[in-house]
């Protein structure tokens, strides 16, 4: 008898999915696919807007990193009004260093949202723990001492982000050329010195080394089963520096395969070259893949995982995440790390990673600069940008053109959950065959259901931004039998 | 000359032929008004000043006080119909304040909160307005038009008088029209001090944009009621 499960929503991510897993006669898994069915069409209703408003709204298709869609958006501006990368043209440094400040306050408080608040309990608790535990508030009754730390370590990020946006969420600085304001040194002191309610610099640092605690003893104690969940191979993806390093604003697209050799690399104004957007029925969100590869092996992997195999090393006034990544690196012997779990390991030491550059760039006083804005030349204007960044959950393109009024006429924004759509599918196939296939099991059980989101939520995939709704849904998962039959079916 | 009205039952002396408008700021009460300059002739459009003098809904921009006028601006009635005016005039433009460079600046977005909107009781009209772009210095977006006139009647080629905005149409047919010569004539301050006399962001300044940064812009230093009551006459 064949059975078809659904899992529908995902739950404990951003946006709404559905799971669908079939099985033949034989109860081997012919079918797993992860199905995107929400719809928001950003890229059309922002055409018609004046060019410059295209990073305030576009920042709007999220809630959680939203600083990066403003940047993406504000480095694509730079480049339609001809003062960009494309022309060849630095940022000032306040203006650069104040957005990327703001881009690692993003980084921080995002990591340590998803982390703790979604990843964290399925360690803590195990797949097979009752939903009623497995989520934060079962981690404010085991563990309140820790989840005070992660609230205060997200205020003090959402403080950040005030502090250089002007709002805790979708905030505006970045304008066309630069920023409207710099960080000023009340600003800055606060957040380093701290206040009553607000933690100080010194804390976040400290705090954020508590990830990275809580994975490796979870690892230690399960390291056969974390290793061997979801090990998918991919390449892997993200944006580097001049020393092949990755660069969380400004770079280009590196992607290495297994062995880390450098299998493209590519300035991100030419992605259209080299990205094709594949679609399927099934789903609204696009399967990206690099052309020269075609779709089966040129699908890449972006995000922590993928961004801490293609680095060798972070900046060097970055002792402690320099530490953790040496670790990483050492523990698949220079090999890149497919492990899907592992992905939360990387996480943990990028969120100890945005703490260090923070406390470097608050210590600049760059920042308490007053040179903002590049202004254009006359006729620099070149009615096309585009902008990239490492986004939380991975490598973020936006691409606008406009015409010689500045209407927007064409918006293209790749997100990193898209270009994560081919791996998570893989990683949904994965723990389908582990832990369904060949098993005569017409009974779901938890774990089954939760082993199944486990895989998509360390991706920490965002389909309200790749799909460019709202709501919660109930999760329903349903056995059918060859007929269409339904033998069991569970709602929470 | 001094006459004797009462003010939301509150008996108080005025100044005959003052407008009501500036008469109960004088008195501490905020009349919400999206046409009304301080100053300036009134035009009595927005209709979003209106109140009631004895017992009639009127415009308190429009309406000199006189001897013996009872008016009641905050009732239960009337501060319901001002609110319902203001959501008309959401209604019927297209206004996108999450990326509208007036936001924080915005008159009808600082009277929305002055008035307790949260949402419309009325449905939705999408209008489709096309974007005037002829000008070099001004962006005009008509989908953020009130009709106020303030732009149509204070904004004035320097040389000539010569009026440089206009509405053209009628009903929902109306729009507002630029003069791109005469626009185009508008010194920087002049086209600066026109988009702030705009209280939408309807007109543009081309040459700038978003930067006031969020906390430092307009009605977040101080509302337009704390404007109004002391007496401001800075517009936009």
């Amino acid at each position: 008898m064949s059975r078809k499960l659904i899992i529908d929503p995902v739950s404990k991510i951003e946006g709404h999915g559905k799971v669908v897993v079939q099985m033949d006669d034989n109860n081997q898994v012919t079918d797993a696919k992860l199905h995107v069915v929400e719809f928001r069409g950003f890229e059309r209703f922002i055409q018609g807007h004046p060019y410059w408003e295209a990073p305030m709204l576009l920042q709007r298709i999220c809630g959680i990193c939203f600083v990066s869609h403003h940047l993406c958006g504000a480095k694509a501006l730079d480049d339609m009004i001809g003062v960009g990368y494309s022309t060849g043209t630095p940022m000032l440094p306040t203006p650069e260093k104040v957005r990327r400040l703001g881009h690692y306050m993003q980084q921080l408080q995002s990591h340590v949202t998803a982390y703790f608040y979604c990843i964290v309990p399925d360690m803590l608790f195990g797949m097979d723990a009752a939903p009623e535990q497995r989520n934060v508030v079962g981690l404010v009754e085991a563990d309140p001492e820790l989840v005070k730390r992660v609230v205060a370590l997200r205020k003090w990020g959402q403080e950040g982000i005030k502090a250089v946006l002007g709002k805790r969420m979708h905030g505006i600085n970045s304008v066309p050329g630069g920023v409207n304001q710099n960080l000023s040194q009340e600003a800055r002191d606060r957040l380093v010195k701290g206040e009553e309610g607000l933690i100080s610099l010194d804390d976040v640092i400290e705090y954020a080394q508590d990830g990275l605690k809580i994975f490796k003893d979870f690892h230690k104690e399960n390291r056969a089963e974390v290793d061997a969940f979801a090990e998918v191979p991919a390449l892997n993806m993200c944006l580097v520096n001049d020393k092949g390093n990755v660069d969380y604003y400004h770079g280009n697209m590196r992607i290495v395969d297994k062995d880390k050799n450098i299998v493209q690399e590519l300035d991100y104004h030419d992605y259209l070259d080299h990205f094709s957007e594949a679609t399927e029925e099934w789903s609204y969100m696009k399967f990206p893949f690099l052309k020269a590869f075609g779709r089966e092996k040129g699908s890449v992997r972006v995000g922590p995982l993928a961004r801490v195999n293609v680095t060798k090393a972070y900046e060097d006034n970055c002792p402690l995440a320099n530490a953790a990544l040496e670790e990483f690196h050492d523990y698949t012997k220079g090999k890149a790390n497919d492990m899907t779990l592992h992905t939360n390991w990387a996480r943990a030491i990028e969120i100890l990673h945005s703490a260090e550059q923070i406390k470097v760039l608050l210590n600049d006083p760059d920042l308490q600069k007053e040179d903002l804005i590049i202004t254009p030349a006359d006729n620099a204007w070149t009615g096309e940008g585009v902008g990239v960044v490492e986004a939380p959950r991975g490598t973020l393109l936006h691409h606008y053109r406009a015409n010689e009024e500045g209407n927007i006429t064409f918006a293209n924004l790749v997100v990193a959950t898209t270009q994560n759509n081919t791996v998570m599918n893989r990683t949904v196939r994965s723990v389908a065959d582990a832990y369904l296939g060949g098993k005569v099991q017409a009974e779901i059980t938890e774990g089954l259901m939760n082993a199944i989101e486990v895989g998509i939520r360390a991706y920490d995939p965002c389909l309200s931004c790749a799909t460019h709704a709202m709501g919660q849904m109930p999760l329903i998962v349903t056995v059918l039998d060859a007929n269409g039959n339904k033998i069991d079916e569970k709602i929470r | 000359m001094s006459v004797k009205i009462t003010l939301d039952g509150k008996e108080i002396s005025a100044r005959e032929g003052d407008n009501i408008i500036d008469t109960a700021a004088n008195n501490g009460v905020y009349i919400p008004s999206l046409c009304y300059v301080k100053g300036k002739p009134c035009l009595g459009t927005c209709r979003t000043c209106s109140v009631k003098v004895n017992g009639k809904v009127m415009a308190a921009c429009t309406i000199p006080v006189s001897e013996g006028m009872e008016i009641d601006v905050n009732g239960t009635e009337i501060t319901d119909m001002r609110k319902a005016l203001v959501e008309l005039l959401f209604v019927e433009g297209n206004h996108n304040c999450p990326s509208c460079e007036k936001s924080g600046r915005c008159e009808l977005q600082a009277t929305g909160y002055e008035v307790d909107m949260m949402v419309s009781r009325f449905p939705y009209r999408f209008p489709v307005r096309t974007v005037d772009h002829a000008s070099k210095t001004v962006w005009l977006e008509r989908d953020r038009c009130i009709f106020c006139q303030r732009c149509v009647e204070f904004v004035r080629d320097k040389e000539t008088g010569q009026k440089i905005f206009s509405i053209k149409g009628r009903g929902t047919e109306s729009r507002i029209e630029i003069d791109a010569a005469l626009a185009d004539k508008m010194p920087a301050e002049q086209v600066r001090e026109a988009s702030d006399l705009c209280p939408v962001g309807c007109i543009v300044d081309k040459t700038q944009g978003f930067d006031a940064p969020i906390g430092k812009r307009k009605f977040e230093i101080k509302t337009i009621r704390e404007r109004v009551l002391e007496g401001s006459t800075d517009e936009g």
